[in-house]
């Protein structure tokens, strides 16, 4: 006599299961397609660069069938994994810093630095607020250096011409290229910010923050105004006193006279990576082809005569990076290319 | 006559205590629903706005076959869908058959000393521990040490590890509600202390046990931080090779080893967009990822009630 409460129908019950597991087997291999190439371009990098290598990734893939994955490390978490060998290719919303260069060079990895597109920085304010029509620089550097924190708390503090009102700040978290940029742009010193500020990784938070709030001042990248132009507006900047205010544009950023807040976008490739052909089919075609996919992601491509000084840079394969570590603001792209 | 009147004053003091006493029943009970109906109705609320958000997208069935695109419009879900398909398989494979047998070892065969205290102390606050510390273990075991690189296995097995405290206590707390008179009349016609685990304990208790493992694949499908820690793809626009092959051996470990995305890490990809437009697919990939919870636990409690039917101790 065996106490086997489940041995009734436990039978019927184990074919179930058989079953269930092969129809999952067959679904999931039916999904798969193995065509048996293991030829893979590896990215990894900026999510400030991301949408620009989908939407190339896309489209390389679907000419030439090379597989393509890109990750969103962000530019430090990407240079970590390049260094290591891990990825071919790595985006960058930033210039290779000195302790990444070291890095590369203790793993005995060398790069190609290639500029590929602009974002520019946009300082945006409420669509309602009409007593900004354009800010200066030092306006800016005033109301976001560190000696600002818990001091200047009211527009009127900024320039007296402006109303009484309590003055919110929205910007980049500090582990974000655009953090970096924007203090270096403004303060002379990256990283160099008050603290009091609300701070966030998702541009979409300050979208929301800054619309609903008519003393709210923010900033971001450029595709996050394009995207939202009738949520928030975005403020002319004044770089040097007497001169015109630029608004952030398309054109302003190609000729030049948004300044100091266009910024530079790369890429970084491993010059070992570039012995295999698919690697540099990606890049060619990257480089060749990006001008619509930049502007369809709401970047803005670099003008003529540097994407040519670009392509020239990657067709000799000159390697190192112009910057020796040292982020800069407003540096000509055909000036950098020469000093490498 | 006298302590007539007495009990009988008694009797009223004593029936107006139990009045009140049933006046505070019912005041608890209905905070306690009202609360319940709160928490409910917010997560219906939030559940229903996603639905509404991402409606175009679940009624469209290119959402489900399609790869992720840089046009909001054809972008789709496949490769976050096989991705954590195959990523389950590996918690599964890895964290069940540990956690099952941790469990047994502890309640069954351990004995009852200060390193087993220890063990159980750590076994349950590790089911507390927050998500991205398993991801910044699996990084430095299996992706540095171990040189599994970003694939499909270190994904699993770091979630594989995330649930274990949770398969171990569901499969612990099971095993303790099998009653004792069950095992003692196994002992007492002879059976070997295997023998009572494998044909009795662990069968009796499979009910709990499913659903301790089914809610921590639940809970794992929806993990995002460890998934990121350890560097899953965001654009992957091709699926794992196929696990089974048309020609002998008939199966393919190769997907092992492959990139991948996941459910959650592709709905906060299109959610920091700028675009609005994306913002309609990361709803319909939320809503996605709820009814795939929904499902499993449902079919949680549908075991659990077929396996306790069939069970009758009388």
């Amino acid at each position: 006599m065996r106490l086997d409460p489940i041995q009734t129908r436990s039978a019927t019950g184990k074919w179930q299961q058989a079953l269930s597991i092969i129809l999952l087997v067959a679904v999931i291999s039916a999904c798969s397609e193995d065509k048996g190439a293991s030829f893979l371009v590896r990215i990894d990098g900026s999510s400030t660069v991301f949408p620009i290598t989908e939407a190339v990734a896309e489209e390389f893939q679907r000419a030439k069938k090379i597989r393509t994955t890109v990750g969103i490390s962000g530019t430090g978490g990407g240079f970590k994994k390049f260094c290591r060998g891990e990825v071919d290719i790595t985006q960058a919303s930033r210039p290779i810093l000195h302790k990444e260069m070291e890095a590369c060079k203790a793993a005995g990895i060398e790069y190609i630095e290639l500029p590929i597109a602009y974002d520019a920085l946009t300082v945006v304010i409420n669509p309602d607020n009409d007593f900004i029509t354009s800010m200066t620089v030092d306006e800016l550097r005033t109301m976001w250096e560190p000696a600002a924190q818990n001091i200047i708390t009211s527009w009127n503090q900024v320039n007296p011409a402006w109303p009484d009102r309590p003055l919110r700040l929205y910007g980049a978290g500090s582990d974000s290229g655009t953090f970096d940029y924007f203090t270096e742009a403004i303060m002379g010193e990256a990283k160099s910010s008050r603290g009091d500020f609300t701070a966030s990784e998702d541009d979409n938070v300050i979208v929301r923050g800054v619309s609903g709030d008519l003393g709210a001042i923010g900033y971001f990248g450029f595709a996050y105004f394009a995207e939202n132009q009738e949520a928030i507006k975005a403020v002319p900047i004044v770089a040097e006193p007497g001169k015109n205010a630029v608004a952030p544009s398309e054109e302003n950023v190609m000729n030049g006279s948004y300044q100091p807040l266009s910024r530079p976008l790369f890429i970084y490739v491993n010059v070992k990576s570039t012995e295999t052909p698919h690697v540099r089919d990606f890049v060619d075609f990257y480089l060749e082809n990006s001008e619509e996919l930049i502007k369809e992601v709401k970047f803005i491509p670099l003008p003529d005569e540097e994407q040519a000084a670009v392509i020239a840079h990657w067709q000799a394969r000159k390697t190192g990076t112009g910057f020796n570590g040292e982020p800069q603001v407003g540096v000509k792209i055909q000036d950098l290319l020469k000093r490498i | 006559m006298n302590t007539e009147a007495s009990t009988l004053k008694d009797l009223d003091a004593v029936r107006s205590m139990i009045k009140r006493h049933k006046l505070n029943d019912y005041i608890f009970g209905a905070v306690g629903l009202s609360f319940i109906m709160l928490i409910l109705l917010t997560l219906l609320v939030l559940f229903i706005d996603l639905i509404i958000d991402g409606y175009p997208k679940l009624m469209s069935w290119d959402f489900f076959t399609s790869f992720p695109s840089r046009r909001a419009a054809s972008a789709g879900l496949l490769s976050a869908l096989v991705g954590s398909a195959l990523v389950m398989i590996i918690t599964f494979v890895s964290a069940v058959p540990m956690g099952v047998a941790a469990a047994i070892y502890l309640e069954e065969y351990a004995k009852k000393n200060w390193l087993s205290e220890v063990i159980e102390v750590n076994v349950t606050n590790l089911a507390a521990v927050p998500s991205i510390i398993y991801g910044l273990l699996a990084l430095g075991l299996f992706v540095y040490i171990l040189d599994f690189g970003t694939s499909i296995l270190t994904a699993g097995l770091t979630l594989g590890l995330l649930i274990l405290p949770v398969v171990i206590v569901a499969t612990r707390e099971a095993i303790r509600g099998i009653p004792v008179a069950i095992r003692e009349a196994a002992y007492a016609v002879g059976a070997t202390k295997w023998q009572v685990v494998s044909q009795h304990v662990v069968r009796y208790a499979t009910g709990g046990i499913l659903t301790g493992v089914i809610i921590g694949m639940a809970r794992a499908i929806g993990e995002t931080a460890p998934v990121i820690t350890i560097g899953a793809l965001t654009f992957i626009a091709f699926l794992p090779p196929s696990p089974v092959t048309t020609s002998a051996p008939f199966l393919n470990f190769d997907w092992l080893w492959s990139g991948f995305t996941v459910l959650p890490i592709q709905m906060f990809s299109w959610l920091s967009r700028p675009g609005a437009d994306f913002h309609v697919n990361a709803a319909a990939a939320g809503a996605v990822i709820i009814v795939v919870t929904l499902l499993m636990n449902g079919i949680a409690i549908r075991m659990r009630y077929n396996i306790r039917k069939k069970i009758k101790w009388q």
